[in-house]
């Protein structure tokens, strides 16, 4: 038998309502910019501005030093105050606002990213050490119409209820993969032991794991 | 945070000339080297850390593991703690080693820490880490908040009346009973300190946590052949299943001959200033039968001089019965 095709299970993530491309940030920055306008049309004009100033005042701090991140696959030069994380840097300086900041303090697991195919907590690192390296985020794992396994299975076994530290527990979900963790759910459950979430999702993400290693399990060759 | 200048180090001699300008390693140094980055990082974003300069050292050539033709094994100073861990021969041969690391933090913490910067682990007392209270440790004379504070997952051996903030590493635990020596390169040259000798109890200067003196480089941490015949453990009592610091833990390294015990290693985690190594408990194991009255005699010895705070009084018995428990697991089937 063939293997099912990927794309019959994937979730259909299609965008609604007019406004063209839109995911909940931008759909939550439009309606943060319709209620200023409504309240306060005389500063609309400069609304169109605001994105490009927000980032040059980020990004021309007086201490900042050239810095060029590999993420995803592109290359990226930046200039970078050097307190900047890596976790605050993909998401205020590259956009890529999929890894989360919960604790900032490398206590909750919601920045979880791959330096060189590890986990690691993003916010505990300073961006400018990380020239050269490869690093990975959710971003590039996935996309809505290509989802890592990872992604469709915590999809399929409703993995998430407010989903932000799911992008985090994916993130360690894959480097699990690949790390010597035992077969057991106890075994998952001590090595995803780094991502708290505080909804409580945790036996749906053990499931949604559990079934990837399995699968990958049954797909080698015998 | 304050602002800080980033260097890298290219290697070993640049690394220690650039941070011998500093005037202290301790507590408040302007120039620190920067590996993981996992305590540092944290304690800056706090300001209980607020370096200058900031020396990155991850890309030192320190980061292997070596047998040594005595049989013992050569630990890279920048050996991620992950990688030490899962090391076969650290499997095998130091499994204390392996379960004391795994014990502890995440598997995301593991894959940044290193290990001279677990060594240098900085204590998770809650008054060390807000900069709003009192602490001898992060501003000497300020005085010690923890004293008459919240003091239950503090220390109960090698206080002093000016600090009772717990070692946290599982690491140094497990190192003190393996016998672990750290090699420092510094401004005048090379020098060995036994792992018993590198951490100091606070006494009447916490912020004093270390024999490292301005540009002193961890450049590996060595083990002694493994004693013939031994077996090893970790055992860590915390308030959670796992990502939590141990309330307690014993490090056991042991050799059972015919049912006695011919050599013993021990050290307790959770309740020391220090990694604390019980030469006390090990006197009363050695050449022993291996039984729960010896073992009880023991960790009495381990803790006879335990000095409780107000919410940390369980500690003392719960030291006992990790190492007595920790003990049994180690001996039986031998």
């Amino acid at each position: 038998m063939s293997p099912p095709n990927e794309s019959d299970e994937k979730p259909e993530i299609k965008s609604h309502g007019g406004l063209g491309e839109s995911t909940r940030r931008t759909f939550l920055s439009r309606l943060g910019m319709a209620g200023l306008m409504a309240s306060a049309g005389s500063i609309s004009p400069a609304l169109g501005e605001r994105s490009g100033k927000e980032q040059s005042l980020l990004s021309e701090s007086k201490d900042a030093i050239p810095v060029t991140l590999r993420v995803n696959g592109k290359k990226y030069d930046l200039r970078i105050d050097p307190r900047t994380t890596l976790l605050d840097c993909v998401r205020e300086h590259l956009h890529l606002t999929g890894s989360k900041k919960g604790c900032d303090h490398g206590q909750c697991g919601a920045c979880t990213v791959q330096i060189n195919g590890r986990r690691v907590n993003s916010c505990l690192c300073f961006a400018a050490m990380y020239q050269n390296d490869d690093i990975t985020t959710i971003e590039g794992l996935g996309q809505p119409e290509n989802l890592h396994a990872m992604q469709a299975a915590f999809v399929a076994h409703d993995a998430y209820q407010c989903g932000y530290c799911t992008s985090g527990q994916i993130m360690s979900a894959v480097a699990l993969l690949k790390e010597p963790c035992g077969p057991d759910d106890a075994e998952v459950k001590e090595f995803m032991s780094g991502n708290i979430c505080r909804c409580g999702a945790y036996q749906n993400i053990v499931s949604a794991i559990q079934s990837v290693r399995q699968n990958a399990k049954t797909q080698k060759p015998a | 945070m304050k602002t800080f200048e980033l260097t890298r180090a290219h290697d070993n001699t640049q690394a220690v000339s650039a941070a011998a300008n500093a005037t202290t390693a301790q507590q408040g140094a302007e120039i620190r080297f920067i590996a993981g980055g996992t305590t540092l990082i944290d304690l800056m974003k706090l300001n209980v850390e607020t370096p200058q300069k900031l020396i990155d050292v991850n890309h030192l050539p320190l980061g292997k593991i070596d047998n040594l033709p005595d049989g013992g094994l050569t630990i890279g100073a920048m050996v991620r703690n992950s990688d030490l861990a899962y090391h076969p021969v650290v499997r095998k041969n130091y499994a204390v080693l392996s379960e004391a690391i795994l014990s502890g933090a995440s598997a995301q913490l593991r894959n940044m820490a290193t290990t001279a910067g677990n060594l240098l682990q900085r204590t998770r007392c809650m008054y060390f880490r807000d900069t709003a209270t009192p602490c001898n440790k992060r501003e000497p004379g300020s005085g010690c908040a923890a004293i008459t504070g919240v003091n239950r997952s503090l220390a109960i051996l090698g206080t002093s009346e000016h600090c009772i903030a717990t070692n946290p590493s599982d690491m140094n635990v497990a190192l003190a009973a393996l016998e672990a020596t750290i090699h420092i390169r510094g401004t005048k040259g090379e020098r060995s300190v036994p792992i018993g000798d590198f951490h100091l109890v606070p006494g009447d200067t916490p912020h004093r946590e270390t024999v490292l003196e301005p540009g002193d480089l961890i450049t590996n941490v060595t083990l002694p052949p493994p004693a013939p015949g031994n077996r090893s453990l970790y055992l860590k009592l915390r308030d959670r299943a796992s990502y939590e610091f141990a309330l307690a833990s014993a490090a056991i390294v042991v050799t059972v001959a015919n049912g006695r015990m011919t050599r013993a290693r021990i050290a307790l985690g959770g309740v020391g200033t220090k990694p604390w190594r019980s030469t006390e408990a090990e006197r009363e194991l050695t050449d022993q039968l291996a039984t729960p009255a010896v073992f009880q005699k023991a960790a009495d010895a381990a803790l006879r001089d335990a000095k409780p705070q107000s919410q940390n009084g369980f500690k003392v018995e719960l030291a006992k019965r990790c190492l007595v428990h920790a003990l049994k697991l180690a001996t039986q089937n031998a």
